[in-house]
């Protein structure tokens, strides 16, 4: 089973706080984006282990886009 | 010898010094100090103080009419009318009118937040501003800086520079004025509530609305026309990305350019005789009186919506409604995001966001028309 990390608004990714092969928990801080000169965190949606990350730190995003996908154990 | 040299030292200011100019220095001083120490608005409160510094100068003449460079400055630039507009061909060009598109019946949001435009221009003129000079004070509820610029050269310049100063650092405090007001009238339930995903904005719609909007709010009133037509215009380089550089231009030099010649001659303004009237605290009471007025009525026009829309919106956003770019839209985010920290609210607020500044323009020029 894999799950998503979808970006719920556009803006640019300022940092990244996960790697593939992390193990995370819902709700941890998966990375950090820029919108409209404001920080805004984007969260784990559910545990599991990081599959793959489709995104890097400076680039801009769009609402919807998948930004990684978990593996659920 | 010793009398050339007293000669000398009579023409220098010091003579001429009074306790109202040293008030103003301390005026000054304390907007530079929030600008520069608190980031308040800095871009045009840092400006600002300088020119309220240079206007309370004895002898230095900065302000003489016709001769003055700060005189020359506000003359040219903002009693004709030249640098809102071209603050507006700038902020066009950097609003994104996809969230109000997306989400079109937000825009009542941006015109319900107006209420407080007209409760504060009620208010000031039952406590004595003559209807000119209370409209120029309610447009300080609009949150829109060069809108209440713009209106106060031609309504009432002598309060031009307290109503701007108002104005934007009411801006800068919208984080602390707002959140209080709109969690006293939402409730837990209401805050958390998540919005629909909007919908995608195609390019022709984009390209489409700043020219149909042009066409129909000069049309309804003409009086909004000068910010308007340049605020479109702006958006119209934005989105048609035809004209990168044209963009590019008016996003940065031009809009950069133009706020520093904003800001100084505002300060200029202010000299001790103009600045120092009890009727300076009233002006800044009712400014924020105006704020809250605004913030409560979007929030409760949103609620009212609620009642009759399937899909509920998130009442929070009518708090978004006043004009402060994106300063509003941040807060609404904010406080939805403490009530459910997986709720992104930033861009749906935008809507009414940026709807609030047309309705702001729109009030103004609706006084323009009934009071010029």
């Amino acid at each position: 089973m894999a799950q998503e990390i979808i970006a719920p608004l556009a803006g640019k990714v300022l940092q990244l706080n996960i790697a593939v092969g992390d193990k995370v928990e819902e709700d941890d801080e998966a990375l950090v984006i820029e919108a409209m000169k404001m920080e805004t965190p984007i969260y784990v949606p559910c545990d599991g282990t990081i599959k793959q990350i489709n995104v890097k730190e400076g680039d801009e995003i769009e609402e919807e886009d998948v930004l990684a996908i978990i593996g659920k154990e | 010898m010793i009398e050339k040299l007293f000669s000398l030292f009579k023409t220098s200011g010091i003579f001429y010094l009074t306790p109202g100019i040293l008030v103003m220095w301390a005026v000054a001083f304390t907007l530079i100090y929030l600008a520069i120490a608190k980031d308040y608005e800095p871009l045009l409160l840092l400006p600002i103080g300088f020119g309220i510094i240079l206007a309370n100068l004895p002898l230095a003449g900065l302000m003489d009419p016709h001769e003055g460079l700060l005189w020359k400055f506000y003359h040219y630039g903002i009693q004709w009318e030249i640098i809102p507009p071209l603050i507006f061909l700038g902020l066009g060009a950097l609003t994104d009118f996809g969230p109000l598109l997306a989400n079109p019946g937000l825009i009542f949001l941006g015109a319900g937040a107006q209420a407080g435009v007209y409760l504060t221009f009620f208010a000031a003129h039952a406590i004595g501003f003559n209807l000119k000079e209370a409209a120029t004070v309610g447009i300080i509820g609009g949150a829109d800086g060069p809108t209440t610029i713009f209106l106060a050269a031609k309504l009432a310049p002598h309060m031009l520079g307290s109503c701007a100063v108002a104005a934007y650092s009411y801006m800068a405090l919208v984080p602390i004025i707002q959140p209080p007001i709109m969690r006293l009238l939402t409730t837990k339930e209401e805050r958390v509530i998540r919005m629909k995903k909007s919908r995608k904005v195609s390019q022709l719609e984009k390209i489409l609305f700043p020219i149909i909007s042009t066409l129909l709010i000069i049309i309804l009133v003409p009086a909004s026309a000068p910010l308007i037509s340049m605020f479109m215009l702006g958006n119209l380089f934005r989105e048609a990305k035809a004209v990168a550089r044209l963009t590019h231009a008016a996003q940065n030099e031009l809009l950069n350019i133009v706020t520093i010649f904003l800001g100084l001659p505002v300060g200029a303004t202010m000299n001790a005789e103009i600045f120092l009237q009890t009727k300076v605290i009233f002006i800044f009471f009712l400014g924020l009186f105006a704020f809250a007025v605004s913030t409560a009525t979007g929030v409760i026009l949103a609620k009212f919506m609620n009642l009759f829309l399937k899909q509920k919106i998130n009442p929070l956003l009518g708090a978004a409604g006043v004009s402060a770019v994106p300063m509003a839209a941040r807060v609404v985010h904010k406080v939805g995001a403490q009530a459910d920290k997986k709720n992104y609210l930033l861009m749906y607020a935008m809507g009414p966001n940026v709807a609030g500044v047309i309705g702001t323009v729109i009030a103004a020029g609706i006084f323009l028309t009934l009071l010029k």
